[in-house]
């Protein structure tokens, strides 16, 4: 056949894996990533079989304006109810003043966004038909059916100076569901297929947990004189740490499927985010001790850089749900760790299954 | 954390080892709650007798009325559908190889013959009668070619074949789209296959990339999330799917599924014997990462060749310890705020 694709060739007759043949954009887009290459040099030549290049998994359709957004407004919101109920108790009230508004600002932001990414909006209240805890997005949606009134009440209470005992408990407890409100959204993105996000489970609430710390500490930054603002560059300086302590673990467990952090658009976005959060955290602890200027522009600084990392993670995540390397490959790998052979999934094939003619030798490494 | 809800809630079912979210489950409807249920039904699609017809593509559009995807041209082979999706339930598709079917080489292959030389040498001896002879005597008959691989000709090509097979969606034992769904829209039949209640599905899009094989997605215009339902409506009246009716060559077998796995090891035995010894089957093992698959394949290269992935695993299985973690994390996020304040003096306001 002249057609451009010999999807899935036998291993012996040429080493490529299956897209190369897939003609058009597709595989002129495949020799040049070729191209810019070695930033992770390891998988680059690694032979797989795949079908005209297509995906394996489907792109996850969520609208990364909606969903990334709420994944940094969430974690804002969480970790700005923590730190407002920090300043609120230590009497820092410019603070928790601007925190405690932040959060209700943020979480109402967040749910509109969430409400706006849904297929059928008019059917949002369906989230809570059901208590599911093996769906982290009913659990979510629970979760912030409890917090976001908290985060109203408390702000309410502190813009008006009414009820002060109510305010006290609602931030209290705004408090205690925030942590969970910032770190929950990673187990939301972890509880996939996508290579990117679910091999990244163990540390990417760690992440999430540092960024959405800068964020916090930010917004703390912009709200209050240097002489109050210790502990918020102190949040600032540890958070930014955090996440990038924890994100360089995450990158490292993850192998392959770290590529997609490091290349195209989101590679910029993460890049950048971390130069923003280190950037940002840097200069609060130092210029931004005495400077209101320096904290002002610090504070920026770690709210962009904590947004651009969601939106980082989000674009890496589709690009490995989108790339059927970052699907076979690890499976491969996976299989190939067992001891499992290339049709080792079928207890009723042979130990001779894997041949056939023209095929057996050079199997694309499962053997 | 969540996990022990989702442990209480399903102990105490029949279970055949494994834990609630992973590993093999013998009554899958009745781990979801079903009493007195019918047998797990299912698909076998036996692709080494698909001939892609795509009689399963048209009569399952045509039973569950899923609108048109247009008539594009995906200029890759004869598969201008691409693959499954929220308006596709059944897909074929069309991989074309350069290497013969295992077993069917004619014998006859005349890739060393020279036909000028063979020409020169008409009638002049018994192996090459002149003009007027019809056939060579018995004695004279020349030997069949030799078994396996014919040598390639000159310019290099060999045999072609074709691989065709009928996608569909899992039904997995553990299903990550179930799993996820956070409205209860996703849920389990009777039948032990996984449904969407299109009148609960809000559209939150969660369960697309939450599914190993990417089958369900959401309908563009419509915003809720389609997939093969199984013709649930005709299981219950007790008819076959629409595909498995419509397939004319029963490349696509419908039944308990328990039986459909005897059935297709006993097929995988037979190709084996007649020397197709790439037939392996694909989801049939309830050890996978999913617990077996309700709709499983036999196939006649690695999975990955026809767009599945080798080794599925559902999502699910690692939420416990993703909640572990996200806790964990949550405490560190306090425990960095509560160390921003611990040296701090009260403020005055």
């Amino acid at each position: 056949m002249s057609g451009p694709g010999d999807a899935g060739r036998g291993g012996g007759t040429d080493g490529t894996d299956g897209t190369d043949g897939a003609g058009g954009a597709r595989a002129g887009r495949r020799r040049g990533a070729r191209g810019e290459q070695p930033v992770v040099p390891r998988a680059e030549f690694r032979e797989f079989s795949s079908y005209y290049g297509r995906p394996v998994l489907k792109r996850p359709t969520w609208q990364a304006t909606d969903i990334a957004g709420y994944l940094w407004l969430g974690g804002l919101a969480g970790a700005s109810s923590l730190a407002g109920a920090g300043a609120h108790a230590t009497g820092r009230r410019q603070t928790a003043r601007v925190l405690k508004s932040g959060a209700a600002g943020a979480i109402s932001l967040s749910l509109a966004a969430l409400v706006h990414d849904l297929g059928r909006p008019a059917r949002f209240l369906n989230m809570l038909r059901v208590v599911k805890p093996t769906s982290p997005m009913n659990l979510g949606s629970w979760l912030l059916a409890g917090y976001a009134p908290l985060t109203f009440a408390a702000a309410a209470s502190e813009l008006s100076g009414r009820l002060a005992r109510a305010g006290a408990a609602a931030t209290a407890s705004a408090a205690v569901l925030g942590p969970a409100v910032t770190t929950y959204t990673a187990v939301l993105l972890a509880d996939t297929a996508v290579p990117s996000w679910h091999e990244g489970y163990r540390e990417l609430p760690f992440v999430f947990a540092g960024s959405a710390a800068t964020a916090a500490a930010g917004l703390g930054l912009l709200a209050a004189p240097c002489a109050v603002s210790g502990p918020m560059r102190r949040l600032a300086g540890a958070g930014a740490a955090l996440e990038a302590v924890a994100l360089r673990r995450m990158k490292r467990r993850m192998g392959l499927v770290a590529e997609p952090y490091e290349r195209g658009s989101a590679g910029r976005l993460m890049r950048t985010a971390q130069t923003l959060g280190l950037g940002g955290a840097a200069l609060a602890l130092t210029a931004g001790r005495r400077s209101r200027a320096a904290a002002a522009v610090s504070g920026v600084a770690l709210l962009t850089g904590s947004a651009l990392l969601r939106f980082g993670v989000f674009h890496a995540g589709v690009a490995s749900a989108e790339d059927p390397r970052y699907t076979v490959l690890p499976q491969r790998e996976r299989m190939a760790a067992r001891g499992d052979g290339t049709s080792g999934r079928s207890p009723a094939a042979g130990p001779g299954g894997a041949g056939g003619p023209g095929g057996g030798t050079g199997r694309r490494g499962a053997d | 954390m969540a996990n022990g809800g989702s442990r209480g809630r399903r102990s105490g079912r029949a279970r055949s080892g494994g834990t609630a979210l992973a590993g093999p489950l013998r009554d899958v409807a009745g781990d979801a709650g079903h009493t007195g249920h019918p047998p797990r039904m299912g698909f076998f699609t036996d692709t080494s007798v698909c001939i892609g017809c795509k009689a399963c593509e048209v009569a399952c559009k045509e039973w569950n009325a899923v609108p048109g995807t247009g008539l594009g041209l995906t200029g890759m082979s004869y598969d201008n559908t691409g693959g499954l999706g929220a308006d596709t339930w059944r897909h074929v598709a069309f991989v074309e190889q350069r290497k013969p079917l295992g077993g069917q080489e004619t014998g006859a292959g005349h890739d060393g013959t020279d036909v000028f030389e063979a020409a020169r040498r008409l009638g002049t001896d018994a192996a090459s009668p002149g003009p007027g002879a019809t056939a060579p005597t018995a004695a004279a008959a020349p030997p069949a070619a030799p078994a396996g691989e014919p040598p390639p000709a000159p310019d290099g090509r060999t045999e072609l074949r074709w691989l065709m097979s009928s996608d569909v969606c899992k039904h997995c034992t553990h299903a990550a789209c179930l799993d996820v769904c956070p409205t209860g829209s996703l849920f389990r039949t009777e039948f032990g296959t996984v449904v969407v209640q299109e009148d609960v599905c809000n559209g939150c899009g969660y369960c697309v990339p939450a599914c190993p094989y990417g089958v369900i997605d959401q309908r563009a215009g419509d915003g809720r999330a389609w997939k093969c339902t199984l013709c649930y409506d005709r299981l219950g009246a007790g008819m076959e799917p629409a595909c498995a009716k419509a397939c004319p060559t029963d490349s696509i077998q419908f039944g308990p599924v328990d039986e459909l796995r005897e059935r297709a090891r006993q097929r995988v035995a037979r190709l084996h014997a007649a020397g197709v010894t790439e037939a392996r089957l694909y989801g049939a093992d309830e050890d996978d990462g999913v617990g077996g698959d309700g709709a499983f394949f036999l196939l006649l290269d690695e999975p990955e060749v026809y767009g599945l992935p080798p080794d599925p695993v559902v999502t699910t299985r690692d939420l416990p310890n993703m909640w572990r973690h996200a806790a964990a994390g949550a405490l560190t996020l306090v425990a960095l705020a509560a160390a921003g304040f611990a040296g701090a003096r009260r403020s005055r306001p």
